[in-house]
């Protein structure tokens, strides 16, 4: 009988891939009861509801969450660029830059800007990422296809974003920011939709003729051979 | 360390920029190039949205960034369209067998 | 190829050979816990800890409780027949008595937080500056004195329930609580859906869809196949990508968990009011298309590319009408903050947004039917279409991964339906206007009595009734799904962007003008709402009375054959 695929070593019976999937689901809603304090602590007062008025924590605590959810979301977003870089399969990378942009609205979330991180994840997440997982759908052999670069690329090129990076971070390390106006509250999406009206109008309509640019060109460029 | 400020989204903002820039540089398949593009994007972002919150206090940093999402989302659009047509003509996706143009 | 043989199925975990030794494994394991709590409490004593409940709640009380556990497991395990025919006869007391049962536990949650936020106001400004080594401002010592009466004390028997509201002053215990009540929720309505789904399915087709399991029409449906889909075995394709394709599933289930956090069932009822929960729902609902896609890539199955790239194209298509309808009530209510949308709803049948305004009334229609093509329901369903493509993304899915998608959307249908509720159906409020209850009982609502707040839950406005209107749009999905017959791809994209995007443009057009023009309370205003009030009522009124004449008249319409006793029926 011919192989088809299957052996016998790769079945496990029984519940063994319900504790994994459990554990993997109390991971997240850990994730969400970790994340959603630093929702809370971004917000405006307008967030808060009427039976929370009463508990909230001291300043000191907040400022200790929101490091914790930085350092835990920073992490992730270093974590999965440089999963971006280390991965040689595209849909892996694909899905690393998912991770990226994902944990990227986090902190747009933590930041207080609420309108800016719902607006990436729709767009970014559930758009630009689509269309690019389109195009590595449709322009892909076989999905283990490899392109692997030469040795004396990798090290050139390591070198130079090594150096850079190293730069960048000495240089912000020690800067002096010069006088700083913080502002933990965020803005009302009202306050971004007035300002997108008289501030930037320009752009704004701008942007518009430029998407409708877009969308004739790529029309134009993905559609089919006329039979020549 | 435990106060979040400015540097540290400066940072992690300038880590984002150089993975991504590995990456434009690597790699050959073209739709890793426009992923690296996208984390370049995604790190400009953060940084104008980290200023906006920690220096200034204005709105201006989040109105950029937001422009920079629909830019991004725009190119991202027309470079796949891009590359499907460099795949049907070349019936490869590895950009550097695009030297028909070479000397 | 290797052959699966009778010692392969004699080595399953689930041979009866093997319940002895688990029974002798459980009755170790709680003879340990018992001596561990045995241990623990003379070590208390002769230390002199004998009374923090705090401790005796560790190292006592917690051990004792599991060892009984582990002692109950292993009698389960023995008498499993006699304790399986219990089961089969006071299942549906148990079932009825747990749902009420939550319902219940989360009013009297929401009454120990208003309760406890009582004593921390009533704390004096010397003893609210005091905070304990985890930062909170109430120490149990204040509870208890509070409780009492007396003076801020620990220890002694009031010290047990003084112990157990501490942890309800901090954020994160109250939100791990929510976090396990929207877990829970979600799961009742996916198991409820289910069986829902198949007794309509089965009402619509004149047969009887599940009888047997457990009795009354088969209600245990649902948790039996959850039962047989957890001890499945766990194949994975052999070209497949493993760490993607078990990835998958998460990124299709977790969004739509995640959509409940600005999902309001009532005022006060919301985990988090974000000023942008529409738009956060909205982005929740974008990102399950990322696990679909994955997923159909990932089982190196071009019938599963086939399935996920069709499903990617319409989902990610019907979320620009989905959106664009939804900014229609958006612009009469002028906020995206999901709670103030519901509170401008709560003057009575009149005021549902969905009667404001015609193209509002447009928009719910277009609405409603962009999310039956977002969340892949027919007549959309292609990229699960049995007869077409296998089963689309999911043909290789099998077991606890194929029930998580299946969690995933029944979830997501629940949270668009939902959202229809609040947008366009009024919310949480009933049709009757929330002033007469102002009028009966005082117009501050907390300061009305505990059956006044229960009634007025009831009869005007709270979350019971907002899930039974999002209830009953998930219904008319099912409904829909078993009436249309299914459409082609190239039909679904024709209506999308030839059909649905065209009138939503010319909603938003038209709901712009109408803003602009039409000022509310004129006679213009007042008399477009009466008439689509009336509409909207002749609806409801007529539904009603169909599905009463139907029920009147139902052997004649469906046949004696379907009605016969079966077992169980």
């Amino acid at each position: 009988m011919s192989d088809c695929g299957f052996r016998m070593e790769d079945s496990r019976q029984g519940p063994v891939p319900v504790f994994r999937l459990t554990l993997g689901a109390m991971l997240c809603a850990a994730v969400l009861v970790l994340a959603a304090p630093g929702l809370a602590l971004a917000q405006a007062d307008g967030g808060a509801t009427a039976t929370e008025t009463a508990a909230n924590p001291p300043a000191q605590a907040a400022s200790v969450w929101e490091a914790v959810l930085f350092y835990i979301v920073g992490g992730t977003v270093a974590l999965t660029a440089l999963g971006c870089v280390l991965s040689t399969n595209i849909v892996r990378m694909a899905t690393c830059l998912f991770g990226t942009l994902g944990a990227v609205a986090i902190l747009y979330f933590l930041m207080a800007a609420n309108f800016l991180g719902a607006i990436q994840l729709i767009v970014y997440v559930g758009g630009t990422l689509i269309v690019i997982i389109f195009g590595v759908m449709l322009t892909s052999k076989s999905p283990w296809v490899k392109f692997n670069p030469r040795p004396v690329e990798l090290l050139a090129g390591g070198a130079v974003c090594g150096l850079l990076f190293a730069g960048l971070a000495v240089a912000m390390w020690g800067a002096d920011w010069g006088r700083l106006t913080p502002n933990p509250d965020g803005f009302e999406v009202a306050h971004i939709g007035w300002s997108l009206l008289t501030t930037y109008l320009v752009p704004f309509e701008l942007a518009s003729v430029l998407l409708l640019a877009v969308m004739i060109g790529a029309a134009y460029l993905a559609r089919p051979e006329r039979g020549e | 360390m435990l106060t979040i400020g400015l540097t540290h989204y400066l940072i992690l903002a300038a880590f984002m920029f150089c993975c991504g820039l590995y990456v434009m540089t690597i790699k050959r398949n073209a739709v890793g190039i426009l992923i690296g593009v996208e984390l370049i994007l995604n790190a400009a972002s953060l940084n104008l949205v980290a200023f906006s919150r920690y220096k200034t206090g204005l709105l201006d940093g989040q109105i950029v960034a937001l422009f920079v999402i629909v830019l991004a989302a725009a190119e991202a659009a027309i470079a796949i369209a891009i590359f499907v047509n460099y795949y049907n003509n070349l019936a490869t996706i590895d950009v550097d067998r695009g030297d028909s143009l070479n000397g | 190829m290797a052959e699966f043989s009778a010692e392969d199925a004699l080595r399953s975990p689930w041979n009866p050979a093997y319940k002895d030794r688990a029974i002798r494994l459980f009755l170790v394991l709680a003879g340990l816990f018992v001596a561990v709590a045995v241990v623990g409490w003379l070590a208390l004593s002769l230390l002199g800890f004998g009374r923090e409940p705090l401790v005796l709640l560790l190292v006592v009380i917690g051990p004792l409780l599991t060892g009984a556990g582990m002692f109950g497991t292993a009698m389960v395990i023995r008498h499993h027949a006699v304790v399986g025919g219990l089961l089969k006869r006071l299942a549906l007391p148990i079932f009825l008595g747990g749902v009420v049962g939550l319902v219940v536990a989360i009013w009297v949650i929401a009454l120990l937080y208003q309760y406890v936020d009582g004593i921390e106001a009533a704390q004096s400004e010397s003893a609210r500056q005091v905070f304990t080594w985890f930062g909170g401002p109430l120490t149990v010592g204040e509870i208890q004195g509070y409780l009492t009466g007396g003076p801020a004390t620990r220890g002694g028997w009031w010290g047990v329930p003084a112990v157990l509201l501490w942890p309800l002053q901090f954020q994160l215990v109250r939100d791990i609580i929510g976090v396990v009540g929207v877990v829970g929720f979600v799961s009742l309505v996916a198991m409820v859906a289910i069986w829902g789904e198949r007794k309509v399915s089965a009402d619509m087709q004149s047969r009887l869809g599940p009888m047997r399991v457990g009795g009354w029409h088969g209600w245990a449906q649902s948790m039996a196949d959850g039962l047989k889909l957890i001890q499945k075995e766990d194949i994975i394709m052999d070209g497949a990508d493993k760490p993607l394709f078990r990835l998958a599933p998460y990124l299709a289930f977790v969004p739509a968990l995640a959509a409940f956090i600005t999902l309001p069932f009532g005022t006060y009822w919301i985990f988090r009011n974000l000023d942008v929960g529409l738009i956060f729902i909205l982005a929740m609902l974008g990102i399950e298309v990322v696990g679909v896609i994955l997923a159909g890539w990932a089982s190196n199955n071009k019938w599963s590319v086939y399935g996920g790239m069709r499903e990617a194209c319409q989902m990610v298509s019907y979320e620009i009408p989905m959106g664009l309808a939804l900014l229609v009530p958006v612009m009469i209510a002028g906020t995206l903050r999901l709670t103030d949308i519901g509170e401008l709803q709560s003057g009575g049948f009149h005021t549902w947004l969905v009667f404001s305004n015609p193209f509002v009334f447009a928009a719910a229609v277009v609405y409603y039917i962009s999310s039956l093509a977002n969340c892949k329901r027919a007549p959309f369903d292609l990229p699960e279409a049995e007869s077409e493509l296998v089963a689309g993304f999911l043909t290789e899915y099998s077991g606890f991964r194929w029930c998580l998608f299946f969690f995933a959307e029944y979830a997501a249908m629940f949270v668009v339906s939902g959202l229809a509720t609040i947008l366009f159906l009024g919310a949480w409020h009933s049709p009757l206007p929330f002033s007469w209850a102002q009028a009966w009982w005082g117009a501050d609502w907390s300061q009305w009595t505990l059956w006044q707040k229960a009634l007025g839950g009831i009869l005007f406005s709270g979350p019971l009734w907002f899930v039974a209107k999002a209830g009953f749009l998930v219904w008319v999905q099912m409904w829909l799904r078993w009436t249309l017959p299914r459409i082609r791809l190239d039909q679904v994209m024709y209506a999308c962007v030839q059909v649905l995007l065209p009138v939503t443009m010319v909603l938003l057009l038209g709901a712009s003008f109408w803003g602009l023009l039409v000022k509310p309370g004129t006679l213009v205003a007042q008399i477009t709402n009466a008439v689509l009030t009336l509409i909207g009522a002749f609806f409801v009124a007529g539904f009603f009375a169909i599905a009463a004449y139907g029920y009147r008249h139902r052997r004649r319409l469906v046949g004696n054959m379907s009605i016969e006793a079966l077992p169980g029926a």
